[in-house]
């Protein structure tokens, strides 16, 4: 089954989803309209694929958090320009609450505030190209409509900052928060990691068996060999991490095993986007050559839920918690099942 | 399915952890007296009779043969023991090279006489082994080794020198692979495996101090050593594709994880001693948990390759590489935190085991391998070389 859906996603992805398209989304969007991001949006929930966290009887796959590391391991390796992986999430958790599910995209935000009686987010991952945002403040989760917001640019083209006035707070759903937002989209954000370290490492490993310098490929050079071995070791790394962060029956994330993943892929993310831009040598860091479209996405996916620095915190405090032999902190995040969500 | 999107988080069966409470309970009581800058030599400690305790509770050779004194167990069960032991900082130098790599080689490829002869010695923690690969000018390059044993009347006539062999002052026999036939030109061509006994005239083993004052590899020197014909072990001439097929063994495993583990928990018991901890102090100890559990994960990943027949030679070689790195990254990290400290009194037993780790460490990048070998085969097995 989940052979399937993953080949089934990994053709449309093939297809609809290529360089040239998220290049499109990218600046028709910075251009303030993306008829590319509705046409593939439109594939995405023709095909079913937001809906794959929920239960069989809503009309989903009834994917655990462990199976959609699979689904999530795919958009990273694509570029996946539009935020389906947090959709997937979101879908989830608003059935799970009894929430009716709107249509369209949904962005998340685990860091809602509280502005001028309304709601403010900044830095809100693919808001520019979602309906919906969920975020979380404090107990609470919002659902919360992009359209009555006012949107600001971000740094990022396809994200946003959105205020909204109070009078807009009307027309969102609010529901206790059962989870933590903040952890279960860092666990999707690490697979999404794994995704494009995969696709940056392939790429270099294929551009240095291609590139000839001195009568010969580059990757016939001890000094490249050796930096490509570091990455391969860095991306199989994070790629573990990844999964472990992944490692769920229900859609709700553990919080250690997600600073496990986290921490690891955002760690990697940097060192595997300077190897391959030094490998690549100029032309990799051109805006024409396809690899800037997973480096920057290691940088941002790094800067979103929390970098290696913010979750290595969270995981010394529990190791230190824990007291008792390393060890066996180590087995409870590699050996243990999650509790069922 | 390629070499890096091949490997899946896979658990331990419960059958491999049935041991390990026993286990557990068996090595508090067994290492408490000692004290842990000595339980941090880890798998370099040398204590012949703990090696035969745990041949009478049957925790060596487990996977060996019923018939050759083994237990018939599975791979994951060693694993769970082998864990146990490395995070225990048990002294298992004795029995380490001989259980790991000489009587599983014996097993494949001796002799069933081999094999009743070796095995069941091994088992019992009574017979040790060391592996006499290194001479003075072939290191890394292996391949150029000039030992020779010549066939004669009485079996082979031994000459030459193997140097940087790990315990051979303690252990009563040597696999060395030497060259039987042929020329140096030959290159991997025209090299076996020998059983050496170490206790033949002709035997020489000179052991040679590290930086860190111990004692624990040497020069052992051949001259005219006579071997018996059934020294040889496997095929004549087919000592390289032997040696190279052990090594996915050797490079995955525990103890290219742990290494620096007892150092890492003691210096956890001190944090928790402090009313509060510096923020640098939880990160660095964060840092090291988040990286030490995947590379876990990516051991046992590989671990379950093995069982299921596989050779992961590149998988293994990941492992180890990152996995000495951060080995020494521990007591590096570990000092640079305890030394940023104000007003705070590190014990001094602490300090013991970190300035033993810090002399210690440089040898994990070069044992099994140095660092630019092992990326070397990773960049052969991405198809690079």
């Amino acid at each position: 089954m989940d052979h399937l859906i993953t080949e089934a996603l990994r053709d449309l992805l093939t297809g609809q989803c290529t360089p040239a398209v998220v290049r499109a989304i990218e600046s028709e969007v910075a251009a303030g309209q993306s008829p590319a991001a509705a046409a593939l949006w439109q594939q995405i929930e023709d095909t079913g694929f937001a809906d794959l966290l929920l239960s069989e009887e809503a009309g989903g796959a009834g994917l655990a958090l462990r199976d959609a590391f699979g689904v999530w391991d795919l958009l990273g390796q694509h570029a996946m320009p539009l935020p389906l992986a947090d959709t997937m999430l979101a879908r989830a958790w608003l059935a799970a609450a009894g929430v009716a599910l709107p249509q369209g995209a949904i962005a998340l935000t685990p860091k809602l505030a509280a502005a001028e009686g309304g709601l403010r987010a900044s830095g809100v991952r693919g808001a520019r190209v979602a309906s919906w945002v969920l975020g979380q403040q404090g107990a609470d989760l919002w659902l919360l409509p992009v359209g009555t917001a006012q949107v600001s640019a971000s740094i990022f083209v396809l994200d946003a900052d959105l205020h909204w006035p109070e009078a807009a707070l009307a027309s969102a759903t609010r529901v206790p928060a059962a989870a933590s937002l903040l952890v279960a989209q860092a666990g999707l954000v690490s697979a999404l990691l794994a995704g494009s370290l995969l696709t940056v490492f392939e790429s270099t490993l294929n551009f240095a068996n291609e590139r000839q310098q001195f009568g010969r490929p580059i990757g016939k050079f001890q000094a490249i060999q050796h930096e490509l071995a570091v990455m391969a070791e860095h991306v199989s790394a994070a790629r573990m991490a990844a999964q472990i962060a992944c490692e769920a029956d229900g859609v709700a994330a553990d919080p250690l095993k997600v600073a496990v993943g986290k921490a690891r892929t955002s760690e990697a993310a940097v060192e595997v986007a300077s190897l391959a831009h030094s490998i690549h040598g100029a032309i990799g860091f051109t805006t024409e050559f396809d690899l800037q479209l997973y480096t920057r996405r290691l940088h941002l996916w790094r800067q979103t839920a929390g970098s290696e620095s913010y979750w290595q915190l969270q995981a010394g405090q529990a190791l230190l918690a824990a007291g008792g032999m390393a060890l066996d902190v180590i087995r409870e995040i590699t050996d243990s099942r999650a509790a069922v969500a | 399915m390629t070499i890096l999107n091949g490997l899946a988080l896979t658990r331990i069966p419960p059958e491999g952890e049935a041991l390990r409470a026993q286990v557990r309970a068996f090595l508090q009581e067994a290492v408490k007296d000692i004290p842990a800058h000595i339980r941090a030599k880890s798998w370099s400690g040398y204590d012949p009779a703990f090696s035969r305790k745990l041949g009478e509770k049957g925790w060596l050779g487990m996977t060996f043969p019923t018939a050759y004194g083994g237990h018939a167990q599975g791979a994951f069960a060693r694993y769970v023991v082998v864990e146990e032991l490395l995070n225990f900082g048990a002294p298992v130098g004795s029995h380490w090279i001989a259980e790991r790599q000489s009587a599983p080689l014996i097993l494949k490829y001796g002799t069933e006489a081999q094999k009743q002869r070796y095995v069941p010695q091994v088992a019992r923690g009574e017979s040790f082994f060391c592996i006499g690969m290194s001479e003075p000018n072939a290191g890394s390059d292996l391949a150029s080794v000039r030992t020779r044993a010549t066939p004669n009347d009485a079996g082979w006539l031994l000459n030459g020198q193997k140097i940087w062999t790990t315990n051979a002052q303690h252990c009563q026999y040597m696999i060395a692979l030497v060259r039987t036939s042929g020329e140096a030109a030959d290159r991997q061509k025209g090299l076996s495996q020998l059983i050496v006994d170490l206790s033949l005239p002709g035997v020489t083993v000179r052991p040679i101090e590290d930086m860190s004052g111990d004692r624990h590899f040497c020069e052992v020197f051949f001259d005219n050593v006579q071997l018996a014909p059934d020294a040889l072990v496997g095929a004549e001439g087919q000592g390289w594709e032997q040696v190279t097929a052990e090594l996915a063994f050797e490079r995955s495993g525990p103890e290219r994880l742990f290494s620096s583990v007892v150092l890492l928990d003691q210096w956890l018991a001190f944090l928790r001693t402090q009313a509060a901890p510096r923020a640098e102090s939880l990160k660095l100890a964060g840092q090291i948990l988040t990286r030490l559990a995947p590379l876990r994960a990516l051991s046992v990943a590989v671990q379950e390759k093995l069982v299921q027949g596989q050779s992961p030679i590149v998988e293994a070689a990941l492992v180890k590489d990152q996995g000495t790195v951060l080995e020494q990254f521990i007591p590096a990290a570990i000092a640079d935190d305890l030394m940023a400290l104000e007003g705070e009194a590190v014990p001094h037993e602490l300090l013991l085991t970190l300035n033993y780790l810090t002399l210690v460490s440089p040898c994990y990048t070069l044992r099994g391998g140095t660092r630019s070998i092992l990326r070397g085969m990773i960049a052969r097995g991405l198809g690079l070389r």
